[in-house]
């Protein structure tokens, strides 16, 4: 009749809520912070607090302005564009050399393979303000810092390991007789990828995609020193507008990241399932 | 007698054996061949950009390339004695002055060398200016290049503006690293020795990177450890909802939650509005909680939760529940059992969320820059301030390299322990 398994003493009882009490609260400490941002991007008034109008739902106290604000402004529309081109062309890239050689990596014949990782992986491991520095000096001297050719390169070389982690990962336990079959039925190396290996491999390709676009599209500290206003993003303007003159139309900017951000998780979601069913892994 | 070994051969009369390696190094090849664009990519794009920066960070040849003749005259000169140069060194010196000002380098090399002396900035601008004056001068008198040189700046007839000159003999130089680490280079012994503790900002401002980092991973792995094992022995549709729950703060922008911080912890914020409508604290008393140190621990704390929740998941999900309960059956308190079963086995996602934790924080930029205020910066500030504000390029080469270091000792570290093989995502 009870709540509780009737074999537990009050102490374990006691323990049970407590430790509920602390993960809950470890939940709301998580989440609260992205939430508080939606109903603040509504507000009239240019603060960044509740008004007594919005607490009251007086419909006078909400407001679309900062929206508004966002989605005519050409600034931020220029940057909208600027991260979405920079994100999809250093994507393209990243996906197109990663999963290639996720193809080699995965190979028992690959030579120095764990060397090869390490140097693969370094863009992840490298604090991004050092990656930024070092970029910095080495596209200033080849005249290419502040053009948009600079951040696409550096973005994509930081978005590699995402892609080789991700699709070497779903090639561990991809069939190699699969490919002696398409060979002995006549196909080419280059036909037997696009005919088999890649539908197999193709939900790995894109969360390692997904990973590569996220990297880009919420970089910041590459652009800032690589690129110039020409190359602004999102995220660059939010750093200078959070720097600078704060307004609400941040806020509205990051509501409508979460709602990309939920999309990607979504998305990445369905990937998961559909790659353990490709692969034959079963629950 | 030797028996000799039978050589195999292939139907088309080819030694077995060397078709077998041909073969292999065919594969090899070809598997190479797939990752070698890429890694031409990395290796051009990434690694050599970082070899380029240490180089920079030792690089010194500014000094040698502007005034060639002034070191090649200074080579017999003692620079620790407590004689001035000969009027040798002087006239190369306003020879090269006058071309070095022809071609626009004198006031960059006095801002170079001001690093190492304050006043030669102004000293190599006013020279620069004017040196060609002071040539015409000497040279219709037949003077003394050293009198007038002299005469025409004081500073010219001090040691230490030599010695500094002195010094950069030798194209690679180490100062910047012992400007990194609050180390000074004596002008005339050239021994090396640590500044007065009250100059020395790099040392302790590294020391507070990695205090405030530790602090961090300590608050995350307190936080994080309570949820993950609640995340792992729930059934797994209700462990997945709360999972993504996790997952959201994971996937939205950096700038997003920084932002976040600053609308909650501000003075003028949500807590401290809630605050003082409860009552707690007056409205003159609103804490600051931001523009600190407590604003870059809050932020950091919750952006890098994710990142020691994860891993800590998915090696308590791999842990037996029936562990515990055989422990309890043979009458172990359940305290015990879990600090002497459960916990030890949960120890290899402690370390792999930490070192996670620890590396991603030392080097982080972002947050510290938007929310830290003057307390709460990291070294990684410091550097971007040298390259955008201070335009000391060099030595912000030599803390990034310093940086670095660290950071792939603590990533061998974690390659010890985990494995890079081991990195997952999500």
């Amino acid at each position: 009749m009870s709540f509780f398994p009737p074999h537990l003493s009050i102490f374990e009882r006691g323990w049970y809520v407590v430790f509920r009490l602390i993960c809950v609260s470890v939940l709301v400490f998580l989440l609260v912070p992205i939430l508080v941002i939606v109903p603040l991007s509504f507000n009239a008034l240019p603060y960044f607090t509740f008004t007594p109008e919005m607490l009251s739902f007086d419909p006078k106290g909400y407001s679309l302005q900062w929206y508004r604000e966002f989605f005519t402004d050409p600034n931020w529309q220029g940057a909208v564009r600027n991260s979405v081109f920079i994100a999809l062309c250093s994507t393209a890239i990243a996906v197109g050399l990663g999963t290639l050689a996720a193809l080699g990596l995965s190979r028992a014949d690959m030579p120095a393979r764990s060397v090869v990782m390490g140097l693969l992986i370094s863009p992840m491991i490298v604090p991004l303000i050092i990656s930024a520095v070092g970029m910095f000096f080495f596209y200033s001297r080849l005249g290419l810092q502040g053009t948009h050719l600079a951040v696409i390169l550096a973005h994509a070389a930081l978005g590699t390991p995402f892609v080789v982690i991700t699709v070497t990962a779903t090639l561990v336990g991809f069939d190699f007789t699969l490919l002696r079959a398409a060979a002995s039925l006549g196909a080419t190396p280059v036909r037997a990828f696009f005919k088999v290996t890649l539908p197999i491999i193709f939900p790995g390709v894109m969360s390692g995609a997904l990973f590569a676009f996220i990297t880009s599209f919420d970089e910041v500290v590459v652009v800032l020193f690589v690129g110039s206003f020409h190359q602004r993003t999102i995220p660059w303007k939010m750093f200078s507008g959070i720097r600078e003159h704060i307004s609400p139309t941040i806020l509205a900017v990051a509501t409508c990241l979460i709602l990309v951000s939920m999309l990607l998780l979504v998305s990445l979601e369905l990937l998961r399932r559909r790659g353990e069913k490709m692969r034959g892994i079963k629950h | 007698m030797p028996v000799a070994t039978p050589r195999l051969l292939t139907a088309e009369g080819h030694e077995l054996r060397m078709v077998l390696q041909k073969h292999k190094a065919r594969r090899k090849r070809k598997a190479f061949l797939l990752v070698a664009p890429l890694l031409t990519f990395v290796v051009v794009g990434f690694c050599l950009p970082i070899l380029d920066m240490l180089r920079r960070s030792a690089d010194n040849s500014i000094v040698e390339e502007t005034l060639p003749r002034t070191i090649s005259s200074l080579k017999g000169w003692d620079a620790s004695g407590d004689s001035l140069p000969g009027e040798r060194a002087f006239a190369a010196l306003a020879q090269d002055l006058v071309l070095a000002q022809q071609q626009r380098r004198a006031t960059r090399l006095g801002q170079r060398l001001n690093y190492e002396l304050s006043g030669l900035a102004s000293l190599f601008r006013r020279s620069g200016r004017d040196m060609e004056k002071v040539v015409l001068e000497v040279r219709s008198r037949r003077g003394s290049y050293k009198e007038s040189l002299i005469a025409f700046d004081a500073r010219w007839g001090e040691l230490d503006s030599w010695r500094v000159l002195k010094r950069f003999e030798d194209e690679m130089v180490a100062d910047y690293y012992f400007a990194s680490l609050d180390m000074k280079r004596d002008l005339q012994s050239n021994e090396v020795s640590f500044r007065p503790s009250e100059e020395r900002i790099y040392l302790r401002l590294f020391g507070r990177t990695v205090v405030i980092s530790l602090g961090i991973t300590l608050a995350t792995l307190l936080l994080g450890f309570p949820l993950a094992l609640w995340i792992a022995r729930l059934p797994t549709h209700q462990g997945n909802i709360l999972l993504v729950m996790v997952l959201l703060p994971f996937w939205t922008s950096l700038l997003v939650r920084t932002t976040s911080w600053i609308v909650l912890l501000q003075q003028q914020g949500v807590i401290n509005d809630l605050l003082v409508a409860i009552g707690i604290v007056s409205e003159e008393g609103r804490l600051r909680m931001i523009y600190n140190t407590t604003g870059t621990v809050v932020a950091m704390t919750h952006i890098l939760l994710p990142f020691m929740v994860l891993p800590l998941y998915s090696v308590m999900k791999t842990i037996s529940p029936s562990y515990m309960r055989a422990a309890v059956s043979l009458g172990a308190h359940p305290i015990s059992a879990f600090w002497k079963v459960y916990f030890p086995n949960t120890v290899p996602g402690i370390g792999a969320g930490a070192i996670m934790v620890f590396i991603l924080s030392i080097g982080y930029y972002i947050t510290p820059e938007l929310v830290g205020g003057r307390t709460g910066v990291f070294i990684s500030n410091r550097i971007a301030y040298h390259i955008s504000s201070s335009l000391n390029w060099g030595l912000a080469a030599a803390l990034g390299i310093a940086l670095l270091t660290f950071v792939v000792a603590i990533y061998w570290l974690y390659d010890k322990l985990v494995g890079i093989d081991n990195i997952k995502l999500g």
